[in-house]
């Protein structure tokens, strides 16, 4: 199982703080790919992923017990 | 308090100034962010922040790590407020201290700067009739970004 969080917009676009899934040995794309099919909405604007608290690229491979974040725009300051 | 820190009260500025002093520095500049009522002719009631708190909290420190390296014998300290904040509440505070005050000022900016670029914290802006999450973000969209 991995785990994906959700702030602000996404939050609310998705209903859901965090939730569990099934997903290891496939890279950030291909779950934002799906997340995209899961949620209507999702795929406005830009997201990027943290995964274990650490920015990554399209093409990282996510693996068993991490932690994904989708990261919306921010806007600290 | 902590050096890099996200925290859920009123910000008091001068334990950070204090946390950067040391006996080699000459200047010490303290930003505060505050929030604005007007923005583009929109009135804001209030804000509405949110973090990914340990990692918002692992991006201050690497800003500051960052500036220390770019900026020799300078010292960090940054905290960000979340949660709810009223009109002129303290969002932000950064703290800088440097032998010489170019350098606490320069390195002062370039601090925010990057807050608003890779801290993973959001600002929710609600009017007298709505509300909106605020994206500022200035990198590149993932496809096109090296962010490692």
């Amino acid at each position: 199982m991995i785990t994906v969080l959700y702030f602000a917009g996404l939050k609310e676009k998705t209903g859901l703080d965090k939730e569990q899934l099934i997903f290891s040995g496939k890279t950030v794309k291909q779950l934002l790919e799906e997340l995209q099919r899961k949620y209507e909405g999702l795929s406005d604007g830009i997201i990027q992923v943290a995964i274990n608290e650490e920015y990554a690229l399209p093409e990282d491979i996510i693996e068993e017990k991490d932690i994904i974040a989708l990261i919306p725009p921010v806007s600290g300051g | 308090m902590k050096l890099f820190e996200i925290v859920e009260t009123v910000i008091d500025p001068e334990p950070y100034r204090k946390a950067v002093l040391h006996a080699s520095a000459g200047a010490v500049t303290v930003f505060t962010g505050h929030v604005r009522e007007w923005t583009k002719g929109i009135r804001t009631i209030y804000l509405a922040y949110e973090a990914y708190i340990p990692m918002a909290e692992k991006k201050l420190a690497q800003i500051g790590k960052e500036i220390e390296e770019q900026w020799p014998n300078t010292k960090v300290a940054i905290a960000h407020r979340i949660g709810k904040l009223e009109i002129s509440d303290i969002a932000v505070v950064i703290a800088v201290s440097s032998p010489h005050r170019k350098v606490a000022y320069e390195a002062n900016e370039y601090a925010i700067e990057r807050i608003k670029e890779i801290v993973p914290i959001w600002k929710k802006e609600i009017w007298e009739n709505g509300q909106e999450w605020i994206g500022e973000q200035k990198q590149k969209p993932i496809v096109e970004g090296e962010l490692k």
